[in-house]
């Protein structure tokens, strides 16, 4: 097969491409083709330099050396409207558009065809249309972006990308937002802009949807290039264990089943009857005790932020009640929540989880500097200890602690929010989605993270869109479907397959009590 | 919070080991702007306003142009201080001017109208003060109404009800703590004393407890901050009654340096002043880190920059050359500036 499919011809080359930050070479000595008609997926691990690469190519940063092609030709694009001019488009993971305004004005922003008397209104609207049809999407294009879904804004996005009249189109993590279905039509589309001729690089954590969609595979690893593969050619174990540089048993290894055994707390530590919020999550009943990961598992959309932000006081139950410890807990702010124990990391980072300005070392005190109140304060060098303890217990991977958080990468600004609730001392952590969009080792850490945390007594609610990850981490799985609780696993049902058979059929016989 | 057990975690693996952290050297490099802006107007008075530096001693008080722009700096300061911890929880006070009115209104009625002993007059003004910025905090933080909405209603009202307060008649105040407050007791004007002494312990105190920490993670990411469990009304709530009372203090400090409060005048346009000061010394209008000696920074910088004009043009003009340095500085803190500024320089030294 690989004789019958000769190297499609190439689109963009980058030869030796240089490019250092303060303090770091994100990028040296990188190769990177990619050819018309290919998908061609950049994977590596945190700070491999998949992002800067990204940046580069498009004109977001400019290289320090090193050669850019492109059909041939040197170009060297000193901004993201020059690379777009160049052809070379992009489509960001937080999709970049204005929420308020129109599909139609979205795509057109700041490109609106005009007529004698201003604005084509009508050829805006026929164009959008058109635009989208070739994605095979068919939808009112004058009404407001922010009333469709993730999934459908996404389209938008590549929609207005495919507008000008790229040749190279870069999906940077696209799927992250999107549920199973979604994905399904987005790689129907990346397909047919395939056959078009586009060439398309595919920048995505899901394993399974990179060996779904791509043709070709560039690894990189600490700025380095590792190598570059067709997908058929290269095993996911071999994948993954030059994405991380460590061997696979290290990391397949590991189950929760090996010790569950020996974690039975004495009655549940917090306990949950018919709380509910109308228009938000049906009215549920859940027991959490110590030393137990029990997942949450669904669809996007299921309900089951909905039922973090219920258990955490972000929003208001409306019927219901919690028990903690047996005794009753109004838990109706986070600062509530936080006394009784609580601790949640939030499914979005950037909005809701860190303080982007603030060092690392503010970031991780502030649970704990907020529970001692505004005008007591934890001393400088207690902060400085805590800071440090956690930057090497987590691994997280920073030049020093008074480093700016948002220069972080995902992986490890995801650990730095941990260690902001770890600090504090939590009895019972809510992560949602704790290993989105960041790279396979940083996600394995995790895990290990939450099975050791379990290990010594803490109680942990595992949100996750990956079933192999639920899988893998939970005690027990709430499964939920349209924002309600529609059954509970125990340790030994517990498999993709059954938490795939509850969301489509409902309750296994054991969870009927949890029906209101 | 003794009771707060922190797991004990193996280190996961390739935990690299993180360096001692460098401090806060971006928010020093911040500070290099307005430093410079200040330097080169004090250069410019050198040559070219005779005279300017020469300070003297009339009676036991030091007098002189720098005197005299140590004791301007004073409201500024205060104003400016209130202002920064505004800013840094990502609001803005657009009232601080009418405060300033409503503070001398309360104490020139109270002092001469009333008759009553001039600490009573000081301290009602005061109060005051730190109320009506507490009726801005609890709009802003309990009711959520937009920060610029919200002062902008005191900001009407306030001078309307210093107007109220004081009447159509121009109240003197007198008395020996009066002439403390607006004159030079200790050698040096009180006024400067008082509002330096304000920066350093607003200085102190939001950085020796977790204030400014609070203050710059509500700002800087106030659903992040909530979920941390970090009580943002109150913090959001404290920093608009503390520019309150900020305001009344420079208000009382103007009233008794002026022997009386015109409550039509008195803080006219002041709040942009206090904005310009906050924002040349490094505090964004979006919230977050803040720099209180940045806003001193700022503050003396107009004051100097507003003596130094007047000093060589008829008051009428003054603002025009003021808009066209606070523009330079403002450049000169752009990055964006600096860079395409400076790239013809760099290509011809290369």
């Amino acid at each position: 097969m690989g004789t019958r499919m000769p190297d499609s011809v190439s689109l963009l080359q980058l030869r030796n491409v240089q490019k250092a930050f303060p303090g770091v070479v994100a990028l040296d000595d990188v190769d990177f083709t990619a050819r018309r008609g290919e998908v061609h997926a950049l994977m590596g691990e945190n700070g491999a330099g998949k992002s800067t690469l990204i940046k580069v190519l498009t004109g977001a940063c400019r290289r320090d050396g090193g050669q850019m092609l492109l059909d041939g030709k040197p170009i060297d694009p000193r901004s993201p409207m020059e690379a777009q001019r160049l052809g070379i488009s992009t489509v960001y993971q937080e999709v970049n558009l204005v929420p308020t305004l129109s599909v139609a004005e979205n795509i057109f922003l700041g490109r609106q065809p005009r007529n004698w008397r201003g604005i084509d209104w009508g050829q805006i609207h026929r164009r959008a249309e058109q635009a989208l049809a070739r994605l095979n999407l068919s939808i009112d294009v004058s009404r407001q972006l922010s009333g469709y879904s993730i999934a459908i804004q996404q389209m938008v996005a590549i929609a207005r990308a495919l507008d000008f009249e790229a040749k190279l189109l870069v999906l940077d993590e696209p799927t992250s937002s999107l549920d199973a279905g979604e994905v399904r039509q987005l790689f129907a589309v990346m397909r047919k802009l395939k056959g078009d001729g586009l060439g398309i690089i595919f920048v995505s954590h899901f394993l399974d949807q990179v060996y779904d969609i791509s043709n070709r595979i560039t690894v990189l690893r600490n700025g380095k290039l590792v190598g570059e593969y067709r997908t058929a050619d290269l095993p996911r174990g071999q994948l993954i264990a030059r994405m991380m540089g460590r061997e696979l048993a290290e990391f397949e290894g590991q189950s929760h089943r090996a010790n569950a055994g020996e974690r039975q707390g004495a009655g549940p530590m917090l306990s949950v009857r018919g709380l509910g919020r109308v228009g938000s999550m049906q009215p549920f009943d859940l027991d959490l005790c110590q030393g137990e990961v029990v997942g949450l598992a669904g669809l996007l959309g299921s309900g089951r932020t909905e039922t973090a932000r219920l258990l955490f006081g972000i929003d208001q139950a409306d019927s219901g009640e919690v028990r903690i410890n047996s005794g009753e807990a109004r838990l109706n702010s986070p600062r509530a929540a936080i006394r009784h124990g609580l601790a949640f990391c939030p499914e979005d980072r950037k909005t809701s989880g860190i303080i982007p300005e603030l060092s690392v070392r503010e970031n991780i005190v502030l649970a704990l500097q907020a529970r001692k109140g505004i005008f007591k304060s934890l001393p400088r060098k207690q902060q400085d200890e805590i800071a440090q303890r956690y930057i090497r217990a987590l691994g997280i991977s920073t030049p020093h602690a008074e480093q700016a958080i948002k220069n972080l990468s995902g992986g490890n600004q995801q650990k730095a929010i941990l260690a902001r609730w770890l600090a504090s001392g939590p009895r019972l952590l809510i992560l949602d989605e704790p290993t989105r969009g960041i790279d396979v080792g940083a996600k394995a850490d995790i895990q290990k993270l939450t099975l050791a945390l379990v290990e010594q007594g803490m109680a942990v609610v595992f949100i996750s869109s990956e079933l192999e990850e639920v899988v893998r981490v939970s005690d027990r799985v709430a499964v939920l479907r349209d924002r309600a609780i529609v059954g509970e696993l125990g340790r030994e049902q517990i498999s993709e397959q059954a938490i795939m058979k509850t969301i489509a059929e409902g309750a296994p016989a054991r969870a009927a009590e949890a029906a209101p | 919070m003794t009771d707060v057990q922190t797991p004990t975690i193996e280190p996961l693996a390739s935990s690299p080991a993180a360096g001692r952290g460098r401090g806060r050297s971006s928010q020093w490099t911040k500070l290099l702007w307005p430093l410079l802006g200040l330097a080169l107007l004090l250069l410019v008075d050198l040559v070219w306003v005779p005279n300017f530096f020469r300070i003297g001693v009339t009676e036991g008080r030091l007098t002189g142009t720098p005197i005299e722009i140590f004791r301007w700096s004073g409201p500024e300061v205060l104003l400016a201080v209130g202002m920064t911890l505004v800013l840094a929880t990502g609001g803005v006070d657009l009232s601080v001017g009418a405060i300033m009115a409503l503070s001398g209104a309360v104490t020139a009625k109270l002092a001469a109208g009333l008759q009553w002993p001039p600490w009573g007059a000081v301290l009602s003004a005061l109060g005051a003060s730190a109320a009506a910025g507490a009726w801005n905090g609890a709009l802003v933080a309990l009711l959520d109404i937009q920060p610029i909405v919200a002062t902008l209603v005191l900001m009407v009202a306030g001078r309307g009800i210093a107007e109220l307060i004081s009447g159509a008649a121009h109240l003197k105040v007198s008395g020996t703590l009066f002439s403390a407050l607006g004159g030079s007791p200790l050698g040096i004007p009180t006024e400067g004393l008082v509002g330096f002494g304000m920066f350093a312990a607003a200085a102190a105190f939001t950085r020796l407890t977790s204030t400014g920490l609070l203050i710059e993670a509500t700002g800087g990411n106030r659903t992040a901050s909530r979920f941390a469990g970090v009580n943002v009304r109150a913090v959001t709530f404290l920093a608009y009654a503390f520019s309150g009372l900020c305001a009344g203090l420079a208000g009382l400090l103007q009233t008794a340096d002026l022997h009386g409060a015109d409550a039509s005048k008195m803080g006219l346009y002041w709040e942009l002043d206090a904005i310009l000061a906050a924002v040349i010394g490094g505090t964004a209008l979006t919230g977050g880190r803040f720099s209180l000696l940045g806003a001193v920074l700022g503050a003396v910088l107009i004051v100097t920059l507003t003596t130094t004009i007047q000093t060589k043009v008829p008051v009428e003009y003054a603002l025009v050359p003021k808009a066209v340095v606070v523009l330079v500085v403002c450049l000169l803190q752009s990055e964006t500036f600096r860079q395409n500024a400076l790239a013809p320089l760099r290509r011809r030294a290369a």
